[in-house]
């Protein structure tokens, strides 16, 4: 039975995860200097290894395997990358080398010290990021799933409250108790699962799954639990302040990749685990919420006063837009291929482009010693890469063409059109002129006056980093058809209720 | 009738009510932490009883979800830990127990 | 209803009244109090489950250190302001209430649905068992079939120290944290601990020597090797080390690092990461619980301890 021995390629899913994991480790016992030196090279590598998982899935058309320990589910645990995968372990392993070497002035360890607090954490929580999201994309089966959501909350809380200061503090603290409720609900999910199917591998629950009490009480508090570590409306109160007050690399990290592996595993549920699960209704409301976080999050992105809370705001608006994607994807309509890959491009051209932006916005606060939005005046002139960066990232948030958010907000606009579901369209369009409010008053100041003052000049490399990314997410609208075909392997066909 | 394991299912069922009580509407932190692991530990009582359920092959019990409620009993543990080493820290800093965002402190905005 | 049922449902109404003062207390010591007495009752439920493995694992560390690390933590946040005035208004209150209630009516009813017997991966787990050496099952599961869980909760664990020490103040990074313990040397706390230490010892790596077959295991063992160091820096007898010591570093990733070892040499020898050659299975599970054993006998006390209070020497 395919899905269930190693496959040609299946190795490198377990190397995605180990080496990250090895590199921890390692980190921890040789400690300061060394676990910076282990990050920026293992970062790489990781590259190269989710370069080579893409090139398998896409040349067998198929899923590749991994059988841990030699043990078959349902006693043991399958590694699997279908195409979404795939894209999801090429995009994480992009952005965290970026955030790495974006984080080398940073968490560079003072000369003379064998190791310091704040870079010590940073560059072993960073490979912990890593090892936790590509299990999350990686992992076939939910209580693997749930050790990977708690691999992920335990790296990414201390990097909120790195500089401790205290408004970090209880930032973090927020985050961290959100993110428990949120595993803890999702395990009581899996719990119900084995309860009435006796296994936690994917693949074999697809097959086994009925319409039953158990099954909707567990997809409701999985659902439930998933929601509130992605931050979706109304559950986003612990995102803004996480994110805005996180060094500028991990801000980028957060909110490109962190909350959406919780969105990922949303997907892998509703799409691989209950796709027989008639969820009209709940796909309905799934997007209504998105629907509501389009809007509540660009108003209060509108009226935020800091340039770092307003991008965080924005991330809460753009999370939104993916849960446009159930109810289209999910139905087996002619749109629902549209719907795939528009929520697809939305995971990628948001990661790429926020992730730039959050960086950018780091990099403007350092400069000039604030990050408030109305003195953001000749910072475009003073630092016009920054800025270029901030502009195409907005772009692609404001869905204008050419850019990936704008294949991704057209694709789900159309399949929304199709499918005669006409308020989402009505709420994509709203979004993006909201949008367009929130980055015009970052470049409206930008743009204007004389070249500000600035207390220290960026260095050009950690600038062009931040461009770079933007320009991926940029890109992305012009995405060539390997990549189409890649993400549709493991999708197709989309089952019916 | 209810047996011995379906009563510890039920009673799984009550605690978890209990903490998601205490989670909602206490507002001191440690008594958030409190009411996750009791939250916690209800939860890990219906894999408990779905572990007894599965009494077979001359196990009294799945040892699969056994497991899975030892590696659980784990993390949780280490949840509490850092959950408690940040409320320290905070208080060390500002002087109250408190997840309003609030809190004094510096407004200053953070470089990178 | 015999005699074993009115126990069991005594029981259940005791630990749900000690849940429900804890959750309900006025003061954060008399709920922790309840909470440690309650991680103690519930590891009888554990045993009534025929869980033994839990129970321990229960008793050690929810009753155990958890309650250490609680009661120390409630001790140092007496001179802190409570946030009992954001106490939410009684009709929020009742709202949550009504909420759990209903959330805990439901989950009864799910588990009232769910099938009896269920199903289950005793007879797969059974008949795989000959494969691994061991004749306990859970150890089975944890260190063979299910191994890669139990390799990612090591990783959790060393994420929890990591996290935990970067709370210090950057003047204390280097130093040591300060374990709970008594204000002053006392008689009776270092005489106690000179006795219970060296028993607690060797109860601790007979039950991960035994675990291999019976009830017990590295985990087990190490909680109870990592509460016998509590109990003798609590006498003041031995202090937390500094978070730099070479030492403690090695110590907090033997367990995951020889695990992760043994895993690849899987990968030459058997075919597949963390596949154990049939032959060896049995040692080489041994080998990586008994460096599990020591890892998380260091990590737990240090979890407790908390992040560095002392300037490094």
């Amino acid at each position: 039975m395919p899905g269930f021995a190693t496959t040609t390629g299946g190795v490198l899913l377990i190397l995605a995860i180990l080496l990250p994991v090895a590199g921890l480790t390692a980190s921890l016992a040789l400690g300061g200097r060394r676990a910076e030196w282990i990050a920026l090279t293992l970062a790489p590598v990781g590259v190269l290894i989710a370069l080579a998982i893409a090139t398998n899935v896409l040349a067998s058309g198929a899923p590749v395997v991994y059988i841990v320990g030699g043990f078959a589910p349902p006693l043991g645990i399958a590694l699997r990358a279908d195409g979404f995968s795939a894209i999801m372990l090429l995009t994480t392993a992009a952005i965290i080398s970026a955030a790495c070497f974006f984080a080398r002035s940073g968490f560079a360890t003072p000369k003379g010290e064998p190791e310091a607090r704040a870079p010590f954490t940073f560059w072993t929580l960073i490979q912990g990021l890593f090892a936790a999201l590509n299990i999350v994309f990686l992992s076939g089966d939910l209580f693997n799933l749930f050790v990977a959501l708690e691999l992920l909350t335990f790296a990414a809380v201390p990097i909120v409250c790195l500089d401790g200061r205290p408004e970090t503090l209880v930032a973090a603290l927020r985050y961290l108790l959100f993110a428990l409720f949120g595993s803890v609900f999702y395990l009581l999910g899996v719990g119900l699962i084995y309860g009435a199917y006796g296994t936690l591998d994917i693949l074999l629950l697809a097959a086994r799954v009925k319409p039953e009490p158990a099954v909707y009480a567990a997809a409701g508090l999985m659902t439930a639990g998933l929601l509130a570590k992605t931050a979706l409306f109304p559950l986003y109160l612990w995102l803004p302040p996480a994110h805005a007050n996180a060094p500028a690399a991990g801000s980028a990290v957060l909110s490109a990749l962190v909350v959406k592996a919780p969105f990922f595993l949303l997907v892998r549920l509703w799409f691989d685990v209950l796709p027989k699960l008639p969820s009209e209704t709940a796909m309905a409301l799934l997007a209504a919420l998105g629907s509501a976080a389009i809007l509540v999050g660009s108003v209060l992105a509108l009226r935020q006063q800091r340039l770092k809370l307003l991008i965080a705001y924005s991330t809460v608006a753009q999370i939104g837009y993916l849960f446009l994607m159930f109810p289209l994807a999910l139905g087996g309509g002619a749109w629902s291929m549209d719907a795939w890959i528009g929520g697809v491009m939305q995971t990628l051209s948001h990661a790429f482009a926020k992730a730039g932006m959050f960086m950018a916005a780091g990099l403007a606060a350092q400069s000039l010693g604030h990050d408030r939005i109305k003195d953001l005046g000749g910072l475009g002139r003073a630092m016009p890469m920054t800025v270029f960066a901030l502009g195409i990232g907005g772009l692609s948030l404001m869905g204008l063409p050419p850019s990936g958010g704008f294949a991704a907000k057209w694709l789900l606009l159309t399949a929304s059109a199709e499918a005669g579901q006409w308020v989402w369209v009505a709420v994509i369009l709203a979004g993006g002129l909201l949008a367009g409010g929130y980055v015009y008053r970052i470049l409206a100041p930008a743009l204007s006056g004389e070249p500000a003052a600035l207390n220290s000049a960026p260095a050009r490399s950690r600038e062009a980093i931040a461009l770079a990314l933007t320009l991926v997410a940029l890109l992305l609208g012009f995405a060539p058809q390997s990549f189409f075909s890649l993400i549709e392997i493991g999708r197709l066909p989309v089952v019916g209720p | 009738m209810i047996t011995a394991a379906t009563l510890s299912g039920l009673t799984g069922a009550i605690l978890v009510g209990l903490g998601l009580y205490g989670l909602i509407a206490d507002p001191r932190p440690l008594r958030k932490i409190l009411a996750f692991n009791i939250l916690g530990s209800g939860v890990f009582l219906v894999f408990g009883i779905i572990a007894r359920r599965g009494a077979a092959a001359g196990f009294p019990a799945d040892p699969v979800p056994q497991a899975m409620v030892i590696t659980g009993i784990v993390v949780a543990f280490a949840a509490s830990a850092l959950a408690i080493a940040i409320l320290l820290r905070l208080v060390s800093e500002t002087g109250r127990a408190s997840l309003r965002p609030d809190t004094p402190g510096a407004a200053q905005t953070p470089g990178d | 209803m015999n005699a074993l049922g009115a126990v069991d449902l005594g029981l259940a109404l005791l630990v749900l009244a000690i849940a429900g003062w804890t959750i309900a207390a006025r003061e954060a010591f008399a709920a922790i109090v309840g909470y440690v007495a309650y991680g103690l009752l519930l590891s009888i439920v554990w045993a009534r489950l025929f869980a033994v493995d839990v129970a321990m694992t229960e008793a050690a560390i929810g009753g155990g250190v958890t309650g250490v690390l609680l009661i120390s933590a409630a001790a140092r946040l007496r001179q802190a302001q409570t946030a009992e005035d954001e106490r939410p208004t009684l009709p929020l209150r009742l709202m949550a209430a009504a909420l759990s209630a209903l959330a805990a009516i439901a989950l009864g009813a799910v588990i009232l649905s769910l099938p009896e017997p269920g199903p289950s991966l005793a007879p797969l787990a059974a008949k795989n068992l000959a494969a691994t050496g061991v004749g306990n099952p859970i150890t089975a599961v944890l260190i063979a079939f299910r191994s890669f869980d139990t390799l990612l909760e090591k990783v959790v664990l060393l994420l929890a120290i990591i996290g935990v020490w970067s709370l210090a103040p950057d003047r204390y990074w280097g130093g040591a944290p300060i374990a709970p313990r008594a204000a002053r040397p006392v008689g009776a706390l270092t005489f106690l601990a000179q006795l219970v230490a060296p028993i607690g010892v060797v109860v601790g790596v007979h039950m991960v020597w035994v675990g291999a077959d019976e009830p017990g295991g590295a985990f087990q063992g190490g909680a109870i090797l990592a509460a016998m160091w509590m109990i003798v820096m609590m006498a003041r007898l031995s202090e937390a080390p500094p978070v730099g010591a070479p030492w403690l570093r090695a110590a907090l990733v033997a367990g995951p690092a020889v695990f992760l070892i043994a895993g690849a040499s899987g990968a030459v020898t058997s075919g597949a990461f963390f596949a154990l050659p049939q032959a060896f299975a049995k040692p080489l599970i041994l080998i990586i619980e008994a460096f599990m054993t020591l890892s998380i006998a260091v990590t737990l006390p240090m979890l407790v301890a908390g992040p560095p209070r002392r300037a490094p020497l």
